[in-house]
């Protein structure tokens, strides 16, 4: 492979940690970004003439690093980073710089870097979307587009608002600085959410003909297992964790042989994961446990995710609950997306009748191809073939506005 | 360096129709002294109640008839005691001087970048 090929691969495997791990040694996300972007430049130039080095990864890393010191060196105000840097100029060796990082490195019991990273994008004086931006795209690759899609609005209307954060962010100096222990609890919901949109995108990704991506699958049920030990207090933390497990369970079901899409109707239930199934349940159970009563919205969607886990066959699943556990979630969070996936669960308990009602009653996804699609469906079994065509022909519309608004199953 | 508003929130109630209870005012005058040694006050003033306050109003554009009245723009429960102007590296900075502001604790604050004037 040639040297910008393999620069590409490099990026795009380990770019996540490279950038991660250098955020967090020198404790800002700007100029760790920043110094990744000269690094990357450096490679471009010197690879072609120097060939490509034994460990690609270790050579970003390092001239990463080196580029970030440079900048810091630059920014005046930074008197104790300033000392390290200059150290580093002086031609110190390798494990004297280590030492002189590992000593401006912030006291936070954060010991993992992405989740560190999280953390730090999360500040509680930015809006959600731009706090989850940058994560999603450093973590995630994950651009405006599956931004818009999570957050439920056109793609121009995001872009707009990320543009504007961003004007916001340097306005009002909004550092991007490692949070102090104290401030971790405040900043939860919002890595939470990261993390529960990291697991949506791997549910459903926004580009390419996968059903999954079991990459980032495995990523977001990692660090939502840190984030459960990290705070054994915080229920929907917990229940976070029994959600993912419990959804990412199901992930060897939804292909057949050739690999197609399988819906949760015709999964073969044989083939999910029963441990994993087993271990959402336990948290579930201790999560319940620990909010005293009060669910919070990863708790009751961990409570769904358990009602089609645990039912034998989709005829055979809990309607009644299902719907009840919509009605629960929409008393919290009110979204057109919860109000349909309550409208499927009203067809299988009430038929085609009511469900009809409870679909055209939503209003805000005009947008969404999956509510053309659930319209359609419903219409052909109420024998009403022209009308399911016609809802069917809006969707290719729809979805060329631009916001595509699919989400995790039931 | 950056340019901060630290607006005073105060429940309506409590704001000077109510005798201050004894702290009040040595919790001011600490903060604003440790703010001005640290070379982050940049000035601040307390505001009389809204009961005192008049809203003017121009109707049909500039030039236009003037509209006086007694009371304050918007019936508010929270309202505008005071403000301090504060001179910090970020917002992070900011944050951590106005959680020292009495009316933190006393009400609300509500920290605002300041726009840099055009020339």
């Amino acid at each position: 492979m040639d040297a910008t090929g393999t620069l590409a691969g490099v990026l795009k495997g380990e770019g996540p940690r490279v950038l991660a791990t250098l955020a967090r040694t020198i404790g800002d996300l700007a100029v760790a970004e920043d110094a990744l972007s000269e690094a990357t430049i450096t490679a471009l130039d010197a690879w072609p003439r120097t060939g490509i080095p034994d460990d690609p990864r270790a050579w970003l890393a390092v001239v990463a690093r080196r580029k970030a010191l440079d900048l810091l060196r630059r920014e005046s105000a930074r008197a104790a980073k300033e000392t390290a840097a200059c150290r580093w100029g002086t031609g110190a060796a390798p494990d004297q710089i280590e030492e002189a990082i590992e000593a401006m490195e912030p006291q936070t019991s954060l010991r993992d870097d992405m989740l560190r990273l999280i953390f730090t994008c999360c500040h509680p004086a930015l809006s959600r979307e731009a706090q989850v931006a940058p994560s999603l795209r450093t973590l995630a690759r994950l651009e405006v587009p599956a931004i818009a899609r999570a957050f439920v609005v056109p793609e121009a209307t995001m872009a707009k608002r990320l543009v504007r954060a961003r004007a916001e962010i340097a306005a009002a100096r909004i550092p991007y600085a490692i949070p102090a222990d104290t401030e971790l609890p405040g900043r939860l919901a919002a890595v939470l959410a990261v993390v529960y949109l990291i697991a949506t995108e791997a549910h459903a990704p926004t580009g390419g003909p996968a059903v999954a991506r079991v990459d980032l699958e495995a990523e977001a049920l990692r660090l939502a297992r840190l984030l459960a030990s990290l705070m054994p207090d915080e229920p929907e933390a917990l229940s976070l964790l029994a959600l993912l497990l419990l959804t990412s369970a199901r992930t060897p079901a939804r292909t057949d042989a050739d690999g197609n899409p399988v819906t949760l109707a015709g999964q073969e239930r044989t083939r999910w994961n029963r441990a994993a199934i087993a271990e959402g349940s336990a948290c579930l159970s201790e999560a319940v446990t620990r909010s005293g009563g009060v669910a919070g919205p990863y708790q009751i969607q961990a409570h769904l995710a358990a009602a089609h886990s645990t039912a034998p066959s989709w005829q055979q699943t809990d309607w009644d609950r299902i719907v009840g556990l919509y009605d629960l979630l929409a008393s919290i969070t009110a979204s057109p997306v919860v109000a349909l996936n309550r409208a499927v669960a009203v067809i299988e308990r009430d038929g085609p009748e009511a469900g009809l009602a409870a679909l055209t009653a939503i209003a805000g996804l005009e947008y969404s191809h999956l509510w053309h699609a659930a319209l359609a469906d419903n219409l052909c079994r109420l024998g009403r073939t022209s009308d399911a065509a016609g809802a069917a022909l809006a969707v290719p519309a729809a979805t060329a506005e631009g916001a595509r608004s699919r989400h995790r199953g039931p | 360096m950056a340019l901060y508003v630290a607006l005073c929130y105060y429940d309506r109630d409590q704001s000077w129709d109510s005798v201050p209870d004894p702290e009040f005012t040595p919790e001011y005058t600490e903060f604003a002294r440790r703010a001005t040694e640290a070379g982050v006050m940049r000035g601040g003033e307390a505001l009389y109640p809204v009961t005192m306050s008049t809203t003017i109003t121009v109707s049909g554009g500039k030039g236009g008839d003037v509209l006086v009245t007694d009371g304050p723009y918007a019936e508010a429960k929270e309202v505008l005691a005071g403000y301090f102007l504060l001179e910090a590296a970020d917002l992070d900075q900011a944050i951590a001087w106005a959680v020292q502001i009495p009316a933190a604790w006393r009400g609300k604050i509500e920290l605002r970048p300041v726009a840099p004037a055009h020339a």
